[in-house]
């Protein structure tokens, strides 16, 4: 077949175009892992990091204030009462500082809960470090039972000085699944 | 042994076509393949169009009128995917079927035998998916972009015969792809250097290398989508750290490049015509290889564009809108080529001719509409409005499906050795371009004031135009009927045709009897 080719060039074998398939479907996997350390770096789509480790004692920036407010909601079929004790803070950036959250179960069955976080505007997720924070893990709750759940957070030092004020928001995710386990 | 290779060999003495059914289950020839990609895309059209119509006689008045708002959805997603997978994707490969072995001087695919598997998974995957219209259930009613969570969490059951169905599909878009690349590659006339290649063949060599690319990643969405419903995994669920917003940038990773998959080939069909009833050669033919090559490139990077409104920071906005901005750079020297070919050209009309001019202006306009919705601060106002619903009607009906029909009416002779009717041909070129564009501009209208898209009920103001798109639509739709028959009439009585068809065409299909005997180029032809 080689001699039918222009230039006696070699023919083409199909079966590389086949690692091109299978390179793109894992190239699509990929774009998960990918997508989750672009947020991550960039803070973009307000996500806040893990369990952040504080090596030695941050320093404090004692010019200015920077306001975080706290806001809850609930998902979709999320019947749990969940709201911030306090529903803003004045911090130092570097400060550390702690407040909680509490959440009731009214109904009467065993329940699940997931919180997510979430920090606005986007792009100074990066700033906003937790220390300790209940969404680290999954919330249990008996019927009737309520439950005041702790988070421990520091502003970062570095924060540009146009941000005077920060949003931490929290969504109550229903697990019927794991409650079911 | 012995029985099988004796039978080998007596299959070798005749050349024709077996007889019955079994030919065409079995058959592994490229024109039988193409006859059944295009029969199958027809009747796929003709169940999506019967779709739209149902969407179109509800939207007629406002208020619920005909159908539920639940089976409203499906039929929106169930139009949408039948569409773009069952009708304009394999009325593509049914054309490179039987024609780029003709125009490349090759015998026949390089792989026969999986491009009678690529057929035959087709009809697989659509009865599977539309197996779910009569499930209790209903079918998908997630729209034809199956956005999670809507598609996972919220879905119906039916959504895991969508995932197989599109499993399946893809599987056999990635093989006809293949074999199209193997087939242009490797089974060209000696002579035959890349750049003589005709545009048709260049088109589809990027499409299929598009397919390889995007297809999998389609495939790829799918499959997280069937691990987040069925195996408890969180690729798309933000209680278990997963992100919604995620499945939007998998899926039109895929997407973007799929709507140029749709596209392309309607490229290279215009680009074949247009020089045959001009008269003269292709204006700028380089420039059309590397114009293409570029919309395919660009189309990896610009897949965002369709989610300006997520909440991306500025800095992805504007790189977005400008990569898509400059796609127009291209598809404007494409378009300039096509005209600068007819410029003084000794032009004459007939229908292929008809569709191909409507397909350059019509096309257009759709362009243009696409590059106002590129402009990011604007797209807050269009998005997901009848505005979007125009500008892809605009793209895709007299953009692929024009040049399908151009296609089909200017290589029908060669297929079946008989003339179509030419009245009938322009008549149902008239009827079907009153009718898109009754129905598609007044979108245009309703879009900018503010009217959503896939919503059964509508604003009293919004009234009058809908009517007259309804109206459109029922022209556009019953039109197609007369195709059908134009296209039966044409193989069960039309004039005989002859070799060259058309006035002095460029290119080797031409070189052979009309109709194309069943094996052709059994010897590599020469070429200037």
């Amino acid at each position: 077949m080689s001699e039918k080719l222009p230039g006696n060039k070699k023919p083409m074998n199909p079966v590389k175009l086949l690692a091109v398939v299978l390179g793109m479907f894992c190239f699509g996997f990929l774009l998960v892992p990918i997508y989750d350390v672009i947020c991550d770096v960039t803070g973009l789509n307000g996500k806040t990091g893990d369990q952040y480790v504080v090596s030695e004692r941050p320093a404090v920036d004692e010019t200015r204030w920077v306001t975080v407010q706290f806001t809850t909601s609930n998902n979709a079929d999320m019947p749990w009462e969940f709201s911030p004790s306090e529903v803003k803070m004045k911090v130092r950036p570097g400060e550390m500082h702690g407040t909680y959250f509490v959440a009731k179960n009214n109904t009467n069955q065993r329940m699940v809960a997931q919180a997510v976080p979430s920090v606005a505007p986007f792009s100074v997720a990066q700033y906003f470090h937790k220390t300790e924070c209940f969404c680290f893990n999954q919330q249990v709750l008996e019927p009737g039972e309520s439950v005041e759940m702790p988070l421990k957070f520091f502003v970062d030092a570095d924060i540009p000085d146009r941000v005077s004020k920060l949003t931490l928001s929290y969504t109550l995710f229903n697990l019927p699944e794991v409650a079911a386990n | 042994m012995s029985a099988v290779l004796e039978s080998h060999d007596h299959s070798h003495d005749h050349h024709g076509p077996a007889k019955g059914w079994r030919r065409w289950v079995y058959t592994t020839n490229h024109k039988d393949i193409g006859t059944l990609y295009l029969w199958f895309s027809f009747i796929m059209f003709l169940t999506g169009g019967c779709m739209a119509l149902v969407i179109r006689a509800e939207l007629f008045e406002p208020g619920l009128q005909i159908v539920e708002p639940e089976f409203f959805n499906q039929m929106t997603t169930m139009h949408g995917l039948i569409m773009v997978f069952g009708a304009v994707m394999p009325a593509f490969v049914g054309l490179a079927n039987w024609l780029i072995p003709m125009m490349i001087g090759a015998p026949d695919m390089a792989l026969p035998r999986m491009n009678n598997l690529s057929f035959w998974i087709l009809p697989f995957a659509f009865a599977l998916l539309l197996s779910t219209l009569f499930m209790e259930e209903g079918a998908p009613n997630f729209g034809w972009t199956f956005y999670a969570p809507l598609s996972t969490t919220y879905a119906p059951s039916t959504v895991t015969y969508f995932i197989f169905g599109v499993h399946i599909m893809g599987a056999s878009s990635i093989m006809g792809a293949i074999n199209i690349i193997a087939t242009i590659l490797n089974l060209r006339t000696p002579q035959m250097t890349l750049m003589k290649m005709p545009l048709f063949v260049w088109t589809w060599l990027i499409t299929a290398y598009l397919l390889i690319a995007v297809m999998p990643v389609l495939a790829g969405v799918v499959t997280m989508m069937l691990m987040d419903i069925h195996f408890g995994t969180s690729f798309f669920s933000a209680a278990g750290g997963g992100d919604p917003v995620l499945f939007q940038h998998v899926f039109w990773f895929f997407g973007h490049p799929e709507v140029y998959i749709m596209i392309l080939p309607a490229f290279g069909i215009v680009s074949q015509i247009i020089p045959t009833f001009s008269r003269k050669k292709l204006f700028g033919y380089t420039s059309m290889v590397y114009a293409t090559s570029s919309i395919a490139f660009l189309s990896f990077i610009v897949w965002a564009h369709h989610m300006f409104t997520v909440g991306m920071p500025l800095a992805g906005e504007l790189f977005f809108m400008y990569a898509t901005m400059l796609i127009a750079v291209p598809t404007g020297v494409k378009v300039f080529n096509w005209v600068a070919t007819m410029f003084k050209g000794a032009l004459t009309f007939e229908t292929p001719m008809l569709y191909a001019v409507a397909f350059v202006v019509l096309f257009t306009i759709g362009g243009f509409s696409g590059l106002m919705l590129a402009i990011a601060p604007v797209d807050f106002q269009y998005h997901d409005t009848y505005f979007v619903v125009a500008h892809f009607h605009y793209v895709l009906v007299p953009g692929a499906i024009f040049g399908i029909f151009a296609g089909v009416y200017y290589w029908l002779p060669k297929w079946c050795g008989n003339m179509y009717d030419e009245k009938l041909g322009k008549l149902h070129f008239w009827l079907s371009f009153v009718g898109m564009n009754m129905t598609f501009f007044p979108m245009h209208f309703v879009g900018l004031a503010g009217m959503p898209r896939r919503i059964p009920d509508y604003a009293l103001q919004f009234a009058d135009f809908n009517q007259i798109a309804s109206v459109g639509a029922f022209i556009f739709g019953t039109t197609q009927l007369l195709f059908l028959f134009i296209v039966i009439k044409t193989i069960v009585s039309g004039k005989k045709a002859t070799a060259e068809v058309w006035d002095n065409p460029e290119g080797l299909e031409w070189t052979i009897p009309s109709p194309a005997p069943y094996h052709t180029f059994s010897t590599p032809p020469d070429v200037k």
